[in-house]
């Protein structure tokens, strides 16, 4: 056999299948070549391709089929033995190319699937954020036209501005046909419309407030859509067949300064709203999106806030109007008062040195008159003159000087005086008025009362006299009866005077004045006002008196710089009435004060001049035991001569006082000599003249024998005891007749 | 206590005329100051002095006017005694006489002396009875148990 290296085809050569099959081979080929070309140029073109190995790999896979098939076209007719292997080389790595391709593409067919899933991600994502991204400029915007709007209402604190200013800029900015604010009435009970956007002049449209659409929108704060029929919608006459734009409403709460709350808006019932109504166009079929009833909202709390601030500015203008309005006032009212004032100091000041002037003349006139040689009864008229005067003119000056004693800065002058004599003596001055008037006048001082007291004699005298003359007054007929006793502690502590506490104590007591009269009496609710300066009550007026109101109370006044209490007490009118004063008084003390005590007479023993040594000298038996008496009622050491020479007998250094009676013969002739005993003044005692007159001669002869005294006989145990006093105080005494 | 206050009452009333006739004036108040615990009978042992004085002196005086030549001189001392002693304790009628007894010895008129002193007599009796029935008074209050109140 010859053989050949020739490979016979299985089949036997047809050629037209053959033509067929070459052909396809040829196209295979073709095609298998051409698209590694193809990826290799794509895969350039895209840098981000992330596979290129995979694509290499594919391309082999692909190039090597092509090999094939196209080795293959010349397997058809007679091929040698070198075509017939390298047929078979490249089959074979065909085979192990397309497998490994095979199991590669396990692993990247899932990856390059989720690549698409992933660009499909990111497109609806990116679809998502064009559609934010038109809400948020739709939002700027918003906040832009808010913005603007806002500043446009701020920029005015006028509320009309801001009103027609919001509605203007609400319009323009969301471009609506119409725009109303309805506002509520005074009464609260309707809504008026106050402002329009197109028409000129609102007519005083109102409804009611009780609308169940108002009450909707008022019960929240969001904008909400009405309907166009609505009463507060249809403002405008609807033109016919258009079909009316859609309309909102929202509530604008009108503030009060009580309403601000630092964190949020208050929710009280009682707050008032106005509401603003906004129509969109007519037959635009645009709606309400939500962003603009969002601006509208907020629009609402901005024009709510800035009429805040509006109404408070124009309370604090006015505020501040008032204020400068009263501030003026009052510097007007001050500078009257002050006019008033010194007015008043002027005339006080030239009426006091008018009225002071006459009555200095009365009283230094009359006291002069005094001195000259009087008849008893001339004497009486001259003294009553006198201690008229003296009341008066301390009457002058509590009077003019009313305004220090309500300040308090009045102060008494405390003195030592005879408590009984100030009684006697109203009685004597009041004794002539009463006796025209027929009244029958009685004063009873109690036995306890004490005689010498500390106190201030001129404002008692003037208080109980004052006291005393009212009940004259005011007495037609009948009897007064003034009666003064200490008062003991159950009758200081009385109903009427609760704030009253008196203190008792050794050195001073309460003295108690009871004036009963028997007058007309006093309506028993007219008694407060009594007291009060100027005050006069009805019946006091009616009966046409003269007095001026001031005497009550300045003796309210007196009695209570005495630390007491006056009231009045009365049945009624016709019952008459009893004025009762309580005044403390001190009682003076006993050792180191000159004046000497005033305990009553069962208390004696107790004298201001214990054991001081004196000497009487006196020829008459009954005047010399007299006197003795008296000083030894004083409590001194009493040594009692009848004749000169037994007085220079028995005086020594010890002595400190002596007493001579100048009636006798050698009354002087003692005194001469005793100063011939002793040279040094302060060695011999004080001598004194008892003398029964007190003319000049006798005067100049004590004076002229080296007398440090002179008392006038009789002497009265008060006179004895100032005299010591004045002699042990001054060492001379010289003026008490 | 009915009696106590009745001769309260009538000691008031005696005094107050006593007072009122003149009998007494103040410095007989002033005396009767002067009584007090340590010397209780001060006002009668004054009172007692002064009518022995009185009695004294009136019996001089009457003694010396009886004689032919009357001593003024004398006459005057003992007025003017008697004076002193009734200013003394207040016994003011006496003291007015005394006064118009003094102008008739210094202008030596005997008869009227005369009857000057018998006025004194006549005054001093009387004082004297006055003042009796007052401390007589003032005893029985002090029996009833009281103390004798002050005169006005």
């Amino acid at each position: 056999m010859e053989s050949c290296n020739c490979i016979e085809p299985q089949w036997p050569a047809e050629e037209l299948l053959m033509k067929y099959q070459y052909i396809s081979d040829f196209f295979i080929a073709l095609a298998y070549f051409s698209i590694p070309l193809e990826l290799i140029y794509f895969v350039k073109k895209s840098s981000v391709f992330p596979y290129r190995w995979v694509l290499v790999q594919f391309g082999a896979f692909i190039v090597l089929c092509g090999a094939t098939h196209l080795i293959n076209l010349w397997t058809f007719g007679m091929h040698s033995r070198t075509v017939a292997v390298v047929m078979t080389t490249s089959k074979v790595l065909t085979a192990v190319v397309s497998c490994a391709t095979a199991l590669m593409l396990v692993h990247i067919i899932p990856d390059l699937l989720s690549v698409k899933t992933r660009e499909l991600f990111l497109k609806n994502k990116a679809a998502e954020l064009d559609r934010e991204m038109g809400l948020i400029r739709t939002q700027e915007e918003t906040g832009r036209h808010v913005r603007m709007l806002t500043h446009e209402i701020r920029s005015t604190l006028d509320r009309h501005t801001i009103l027609k200013t919001t509605l203007v800029e609400l319009g323009r900015t969301l471009a609506l046909e119409e725009c109303a604010l309805w506002m509520p009435t005074r009464t609260g009970l309707e809504l008026q419309l106050s402002y329009t956007l197109r028409q000129q002049n609102p007519v005083g449209y109102t409804v009611p407030i009780q609308l169940p659409v108002i009450n909707q929108v008022f019960s929240s704060n969001r904008a909400m859509k009405i309907s166009p029929n609505s009463p507060v919608a249809r403002i405008r006459p609807i033109a016919g067949k258009y079909m009316p734009g859609e309309v909102v409403a929202v509530r604008v709460p009108l503030l009060h300064l009580s309403n601000f709350q630092i964190n949020d808006w208050p929710e009280l019932s009682t707050r008032r709203y106005a509401l603003m109504v906004l129509m969109l166009p007519s037959d635009s079929a645009r709606q309400w999106h939500v962003h603009e009833l969002e601006l509208v909202e907020v629009v609402a709390d901005q024009v709510a806030v800035a009429l805040s601030h509006a109404a408070i500015l124009e309370e604090s203008m006015r505020a501040r109007d008032l204020l400068m309005e009263q501030n003026v006032a009052l510097d007007h009212a001050r500078r009257e008062a002050e006019t008033a004032i010194r007015a008043r100091n002027d005339f006080l000041a030239v009426m006091n040195h008018e009225m002071r002037t006459p009555m200095h003349a009365i009283i230094a006139l009359s006291s002069l008159l005094q001195e000259t040689e009087l008849t008893p009864e001339q004497r009486l008229m001259v003294e009553t003159i006198l201690k008229s005067s003296n009341l008066l003119v301390t009457l002058i000056n509590d009077v003019l000087d009313l305004s220090r004693l309500e300040d308090g800065s009045l102060q008494l002058d405390l003195g030592t005086f005879n408590l009984h004599a100030v009684f006697w003596e109203v009685l004597n001055l009041i004794k002539p008025v009463a006796s025209v008037k027929k009244l029958h006048v009685t004063l009873n001082l109690a036995q306890d009362l004490p005689e010498c007291v500390i106190g201030d004699e001129k404002r008692l005298m003037q208080t109980t006299l004052n006291v005393v003359g009212n009940a004259v007054k005011f007495s037609k007929e009948g009897s007064i009866s003034i009666t003064a006793f200490v008062a003991k502690s159950e009758s200081l502590r009385d109903s009427r005077a609760p704030d009253f506490f008196p203190v008792i104590s050794d050195d001073h007591f309460y003295l108690r004045v009871q004036v009963k009269d028997s007058g007309q009496g006093i309506n028993p609710q007219e008694i407060p006002k009594l007291f009060t300066k100027f005050a006069q009550t009805q019946t006091l007026a009616t009966r046409n008196s003269s007095g001026s109101g001031l005497g009550l109370a300045i003796c309210k006044r007196f009695v209570n710089l005495m630390e007491g209490h006056i009231w009045i007490e009365s049945e009624g009118l016709g019952k008459g009435c009893t004025v009762i004063f309580i005044v403390k008084l001190c009682i003076p003390e006993r050792s180191n004060e000159s004046k000497s005590p005033l305990l009553p007479k069962a208390n004696h023993g107790q004298s201001s001049f214990p054991g001081l040594k004196v000497l009487v000298l006196d020829d008459n038996g009954v005047s010399r035991m007299v006197t003795q008496g008296l000083l030894a009622h004083l409590g001194c050491d009493v040594t009692a001569v009848s004749s000169s020479d037994e007085c220079l007998h028995m005086v020594s250094q010890e002595h400190k006082v002596l007493f001579i009676d100048v009636c006798m013969p050698d009354g002087f002739e003692a005194a001469v000599r005793l100063h011939e005993k002793f040279t040094k003044r302060h060695e011999r005692p004080l001598i004194v003249a008892l003398a029964g007159n007190t003319d000049k001669v006798t005067k100049e002869n004590c004076m002229r024998v080296g007398m440090d005294g002179v008392i006038l006989k009789p002497v009265s145990v008060d006179k004895m005891r100032s005299v010591l006093s004045d002699l042990l105080e001054h060492w001379v005494l010289f003026d008490s007749m | 206590m009915d009696l106590l206050s009745q001769l309260r009452g009538q000691i008031a009333d005696f005094s107050a005329f006593l007072h009122r006739e003149g009998f007494v004036d103040d410095q007989f108040t002033q005396l009767q100051k002067l009584r007090d615990e340590s010397s209780p009978g001060f006002v009668v042992e004054v009172v007692s002095l002064f009518f022995e004085d009185c009695e004294k002196l009136v019996n001089n005086m009457a003694k010396a006017l009886e004689q032919q030549i009357v001593d003024f001189k004398q006459v005057d001392s003992h007025v003017h005694q008697l004076k002193g002693s009734s200013s003394s304790i207040g016994a003011a009628r006496i003291h007015n006489v005394c006064i118009a007894f003094k102008t008739c010895c210094e202008d030596q008129n005997r008869d009227g002396c005369v009857r000057c002193l018998q006025q004194v007599n006549h005054e001093c009796i009387q004082l004297k009875n006055n003042l009796q029935t007052l401390f007589k008074l003032e005893q029985q209050i002090i029996a009833a148990g009281g103390s004798i109140p002050a005169m006005q």
